[in-house]
């Protein structure tokens, strides 16, 4: 053999043709990496499209509410008189009654719904034997899934004729809404107490059975607490679903504008008032009627924080 | 100790009669619009057009159409970006401010009423981009819709795509696949019924959501040839024969149908989902 014939470890690096083919290989890869950046980016700009999209939202609604607010000042939040279209006072704007509505309603469907939501999810979370938790569940995700609408028309023919024989007066009222808001937050008060029981670790059980203590002595002192922010987070999210619920609570409430004096009062909410009016405002009412969507936005955005708060706080 | 035993005994009897309420409520519910709304239901029902303004009576096929319509608009709007999006959480981010950024904004978005959305899309899809949507349209009330159900689809998806192994994607790129092309044939196929779910979630919110497009859509009774021409979907059929005719045999029929359609799309993802968990634990 010739030395001739072996190539040097220079000539084997680099043989008669490599450059065109190394440089065809070296664009192929520029163009995959190309194709490779183009799809990151439109990924990213998918998943930032919730985020710019809440920026449009509180840009529209601010940019039409905030000037009206800004004019009228803290009278829109402490008035107590709502007279947006012409005849006697006309123009004076006063939502007290409204939010007080809407915390009211809010309020009475978690005190109905937390017990009843809680207790179902320690039932399933603890108690149910496999078939009642595989019959369960998919009803829970029915409820949450039933339209509000639908909720409302349920309301309409069976909760508001009963309290009406009940008790008298219309029937559309403060309890109605309590009762159809109930339902409505169940689902969501259910599902995350729900995984927030389930996450409390083993141990915890395990150790408090091993001292003897009974298995409902266990969930009540140890399960329930060790999974209580989970549970504050679950109500509070509930919260937010009830007062943010428009077309079931428009359905029952009777939408009047002023404080309610007893359970079977007709009463008013922001989000039935907005839905209500939006349908013929013009002018200053429409500007009036963001405003009140400015008001709930923040409502909204506190107890959102507040339920962040609960939730970080989970084990 | 006999005391411990009562109370537990009580105990258990009160968390069982809770759980089963919460089955009772439903059944309380259902039965209340089945029994209504069955006998309304009839071919002609769902082939015909209401009657003339002012009128009671006839069918509700043109809500059914205008439905669909919305529904399919918004889920072409919001799936490729939920899907996308979840991609790029799962895939390209570490946990980073980007991350966290994205799903608070996700979960903001999740919690906004839906009255304020409607107000928002009438504000920037009916009023600002009338040019393009026509005003008040099936155009406008899809869109609304798509950013409602954008957050449940995006969650739904993001939690499917997290479930595939490591060793998957590990596998895929130690073949010599690009990340895309490891993505596009490993990690989404395998994720698909996941996603399939966020999706059809997204579409049950959709068919049912009546605030959000209250004030978008329109109203008018009419099949949409266009996107820029107004419509009304069941949920908003459903409202107004309440509240303008109080039609309650109109509203039966249109509730029983919006319930059948909701515990088909509950029966589906409940049946993906748990085939997909018992798949996923098989590997």
């Amino acid at each position: 053999m010739r030395e001739s014939d072996v190539l040097s470890p220079e000539e084997q690096l680099s043989p008669k043709k490599p450059v065109s083919l190394n440089l065809s290989i070296l664009t192929g890869a520029r163009v995959r990496n190309i194709k490779e950046r183009f799809i990151e980016l439109f990924l990213l700009i998918c998943a930032i499209s919730s985020v710019l999209i809440i920026f449009l939202i509180i840009y529209f609604i601010f940019s039409q509410g905030l000037p009206f607010l800004a004019e009228v000042g803290p009278s829109f939040l402490t008035g107590s008189i709502w007279r947006p279209t012409d005849g006697f006072a006309a123009g004076t704007w006063g939502i007290f009654p409204i939010i007080i509505g809407s915390l009211l309603v809010t309020l009475g469907a978690i005190g109905i719904g937390t017990p009843l939501g809680v207790a179902c999810a320690v039932f399933l979370a603890e108690l149910a034997p496999p078939y009642m938790r595989r019959i369960l569940t998919p009803s829970i995700n029915a409820l949450a899934g039933v339209p509000s609408v639908v909720y409302g028309f349920f309301g309409l023919i069976v909760i508001v004729p009963w309290i009406r024989d009940q008790f008298g007066g219309f029937g559309a009222s403060v309890l109605a809404c309590w009762i159809i808001l109930a339902i409505m937050i169940l689902p969501t008060v259910i599902s995350i107490s729900q995984d927030s029981i389930r996450a409390v670790p083993r141990e915890y059980k395990e150790g408090s059975l091993a001292l003897g203590a009974t298995h409902w002595q266990t969930i009540r002192s140890v399960l329930l607490p060790a999974a209580s922010s989970g549970i504050v987070a679950s109500v509070i999210l509930g919260m937010g679903r009830a007062i943010g619920e428009t077309m079931a609570v428009l359905m029952v409430a009777g939408n009047t504008v002023r404080i309610p004096v007893s359970v079977t009062s007709p009463v008013s909410t922001l989000t039935a008032q907005i839905a209500l009016e939006m349908a013929y405002a013009s002018g200053a009412h429409r500007e009036a009627l963001f405003a009140m969507g400015i008001v709930l936005f923040v409502i909204i955005m506190i107890l959102t924080g507040a339920a962040n708060l609960a939730l970080r706080r989970r084990i | 100790m006999d005391r411990r035993k009562r109370n537990e005994m009580i105990a258990y009897g009160l968390l069982w009669a809770s759980g089963v309420s919460a089955l009772v409520i439903l059944i309380w519910v259902l039965a209340y619009i089945f029994v209504g709304g069955i006998p309304v239901i009839s071919w002609q029902f769902l082939t015909t057009w209401p009657a003339g303004w002012g009128h009671t009576g006839g069918g509700i096929y043109p809500t059914i159409i205008a439905t669909i319509q919305v529904t399919i608009i918004s889920l072409l709007i919001a799936a490729p970006l939920s899907i996308g999006g979840a991609i790029y959480l799962t895939e390209y981010t570490k946990e980073s401010l980007l991350r966290k950024v994205i799903r608070q904004g996700a979960e903001i978005l999740a919690g906004i009423p839906s009255i304020i959305l409607g107000l928002f899309g009438f504000l920037f899809f009916v009023i600002a981009l009338k040019e393009y949507t026509g005003g008040w349209s099936i155009l406008s009330g899809g869109l609304t819709l798509a950013f409602m159900i954008l957050p449940i689809s995006l969650r739904v998806s993001e939690e499917a795509l997290k479930t595939v192994p490591l060793e998957l994607r590990e596998g895929g790129l130690g073949l010599g696949a690009s990340k895309w092309q490891m993505i596009r044939t490993l990690v989404v196929p395998t994720a698909l019924p996941g996603i399939i779910t966020g999706i059809i979630l997204g579409m049950g919110r959709a068919i049912g959501e009546t605030a959000a497009i209250l004030l978008t859509v329109g109203g008018a009774i009419n099949i949409a040839t266009s996107l820029q021409d107004p419509a009304r979907p069941m949920t908003l059929n459903l409202y107004d024969v309440l509240t303008e005719y109080r039609d309650t045999t109109a509203a039966y029929g249109t509730a029983v149908i919006l319930v059948i359609a909701i515990l088909v799309i509950t029966f589906v993802t409940d049946m993906l989902m748990n085939r997909y968990t018992r798949n996923l634990k098989g590997l």
